[in-house]
């Protein structure tokens, strides 16, 4: 495959160019697409990769002799070589293709939870979590009788550390906590939070969905257990993800889901389990889609994640400020470390007939509770609006954003 | 600039004045003691969520009605506009309403029917041109559908 080329400095703005899907009308205006928290465009590298696969390459993986099925696998298993590349994992061993950060999440508190744990032992996760890193516990807890540990969250919208680091205690068995709130933007400070995690030997999984796309991630620097990701937030296609995992801890775990290629040998009385990760990854698998993946991570790449992270930076301080100078606009999440998301409310307009009336102007948001109730619990409200740029976003955008909710403004004067 | 004058005029029909009065101060707004039925109604896509409370006399006639809860403001509209079309009506008329309106909202039929009058229900014709807000304008009116036939779960527009 060709290697994309390296990008200048200047040229993150360059990036929109990349991306198809963004050269349209919604009723009428350019499309403004704001909505990359819940999921991201892909680039045409994205796109073409699957199409070339697909149109050249495609057969089943790990099963044949013949010439598509050797380059299929080479395609798929090039693609976990990027992934543990971008996630500056050890070893590809530790990189477990998935549906995405469900499913990544789900592996977690079924197969390393799930048999080691009982009544008395507690699971902590915070206030700021996505149903997708809360439900999994709360059926583990069904099933084991263990407890549900929730760490509270300020008004700012971030993680009450003194509060988090005084319910890690003895009988705490995972801490699962989100890198970035895709409601609010938070950051959380998973470094330090890990750090005290180890010195008190509590395994750490990280919900790392929406910290992908907006910063470089390490998981041995980070020194986490797993680290869950999808690959539709980092530009990839739907239906994928990974699950990182300690080699040390993904080979004491038991498989998740039983099927073809995750076995090495199968009698009916005794299997041998596939070594890692193949363990985990029962059936065929999402071929095209985890080819699609490692062409986003080259993508990324080649435009750099410290770049993305600049750029989006100080794209999300000119949106806020904007978005602040709205005379009615309150802010929802103000926290101090923020990725480019930002929530808010209109004077007493619900959000769902914002999101209406923004469509209407082509400006896409989303709106709602965004799969984080107890978040909207902690406001006391149903709903935000929330605005989530990327990197091919850019003033313009913004400034169409603002334009569209005094236009809201305008309509429910 | 980048805006037709038809997108404008589409939201306004949408946001009608009729629309807005109801979504700012809702009739018969609460709860109503001595309900006979009640159904909850739940847009599980926008978190839309309201209690409809009904008093049903002996002779099948809807004696009072009421909803509380939270949503946007075609949801809240909707449901009060509802609650001043079914007051006083015989329970089989009200059916009749819930047909006539999720037709006309959902498949654009316009059907009149004997005795239906939905003159003041035309305010919530311009969901029409917004498909992802056809649920709203309909949910409560699934929920009355629900309360009369007292189905225990709660009535959702999926
Ligand atoms: C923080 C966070 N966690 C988990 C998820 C679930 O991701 P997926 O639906 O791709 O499995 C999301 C996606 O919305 C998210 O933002």
């Amino acid at each position: 495959m060709s290697q994309p080329q390296p990008r200048t400095a200047s040229s993150v703005a360059d990036c929109r160019a990349d991306f198809p899907i963004l050269e349209q009308c919604i009723s009428g205006a350019p499309l403004v697409y704001l909505d990359s928290a819940a999921s991201a465009q892909q680039p045409a590298a994205v796109i073409d990769a699957v199409a070339r696969y697909q149109r050249e390459d495609h057969a089943n993986v790990h099963r044949g002799v013949h010439t598509l099925s050797h380059r299929a696998t080479e395609a798929y298993e090039g693609a976990r070589d990027k992934l543990r590349d971008f996630i500056n994992a050890a070893s590809r061993r530790e990189i477990v293709f998935t549906s995405g950060t469900t499913e990544s999440i789900n592996l977690v508190a079924q197969s390393y939870c799930r048999p080691r744990i009982g009544a008395g032992d507690k699971i902590l996760i915070t206030h700021l979590e996505h149903h997708a890193n809360i439900v999994p516990w709360q059926i583990l807890c069904e099933q084991t009788g263990a407890e549900l540990l929730v760490a509270p969250i300020d008004d700012a919208g971030q993680v009450e550390l003194d509060a988090l680091l005084a319910m890690m205690t003895d009988d705490v068995f995972i801490l699962a906590i989100s890198h970035v709130s895709n409601a609010l933007g938070t950051i959380s400070p998973i470094a330090d939070i890990i750090a005290t995690a180890k010195e008190r030997g509590i395994p750490v999984l990280v919900d790392g969905a929406q910290g992908v796309p907006h910063l470089a991630i390490d998981v041995r620097a980070l020194d986490c257990d797993f680290y869950a990701f999808s690959g539709h937030k980092m530009f990839g296609p739907t239906g994928t993800g990974v699950l990182y995992g300690r080699e040390s801890l993904l080979d004491a775990m038991p498989p998740y889901q039983g099927g073809g290629d995750m076995i090495l040998e199968v009698s009916f009385e005794a299997t041998v389990y596939n070594e890692l990760p193949y363990k985990f990854e029962a059936g065929t698998p999402n071929i095209s889609g985890c080819v699609g993946l490692g062409a986003a991570v080259d993508y990324l790449q080649s435009v750099g994640m410290q770049r993305i992270a600049d750029y989006e930076h100080e794209l999300h301080d000119y949106m806020v400020a904007e978005l602040k100078a709205i005379d009615g606009i309150r802010l929802i999440g103000q926290a101090t470390e923020k990725a480019s998301v930002q929530s808010f409310l209109l004077d007493d307009i619900h959000s769902h007939d914002l999101g209406t009336i923004l469509d209407h102007q082509g400006v896409a948001i989303r709106t709602g509770h965004h799969c984080a109730m107890p978040v909207m619990q902690h406001f006391g409200i149903s709903g935000t609006a929330r605005a989530s740029l990327a990197l091919y976003n850019n003033e313009d955008d913004v400034n169409r954003l603002t334009e569209a909710v005094l236009k809201a403004k305008q309509v429910f004067a | 600039m980048t805006e037709s004058p038809a997108s404008t005029e589409e939201l306004q029909d949408l946001y009608r004045e009729l629309i807005l009065d109801h979504a700012r101060s809702p009739r018969r707004f609460g709860r109503l003691e001595n309900a006979t039925h009640t159904a909850d109604g739940i847009n599980p896509l926008c978190g839309d969520k309201l209690k409809l409370y009904l008093q049903v006399d002996a002779d099948r006639r809807i004696q009072d009605l009421s909803f509380e809860g939270s949503g946007c403001a075609i949801s809240v509209a909707s449901a009060s506009l509802l609650t001043d079309t079914v007051v006083g009506l015989p329970v089989d008329e009200a059916e009749a309403f819930f047909d006539v309106i999720t037709r006309r909202l959902t498949e654009g039929r316009v059907t009149d029917v004997e005795g239906i009058d939905i003159d003041k229900l035309k305010a919530l014709d311009g969901v029409r041109e917004f498909p992802a807000r056809v649920k709203c304008a309909t949910l409560a009116w699934h929920a009355l559908h629900s309360a009369l036939n007292r189905q225990s779960q709660p009535a959702t527009t999926e």
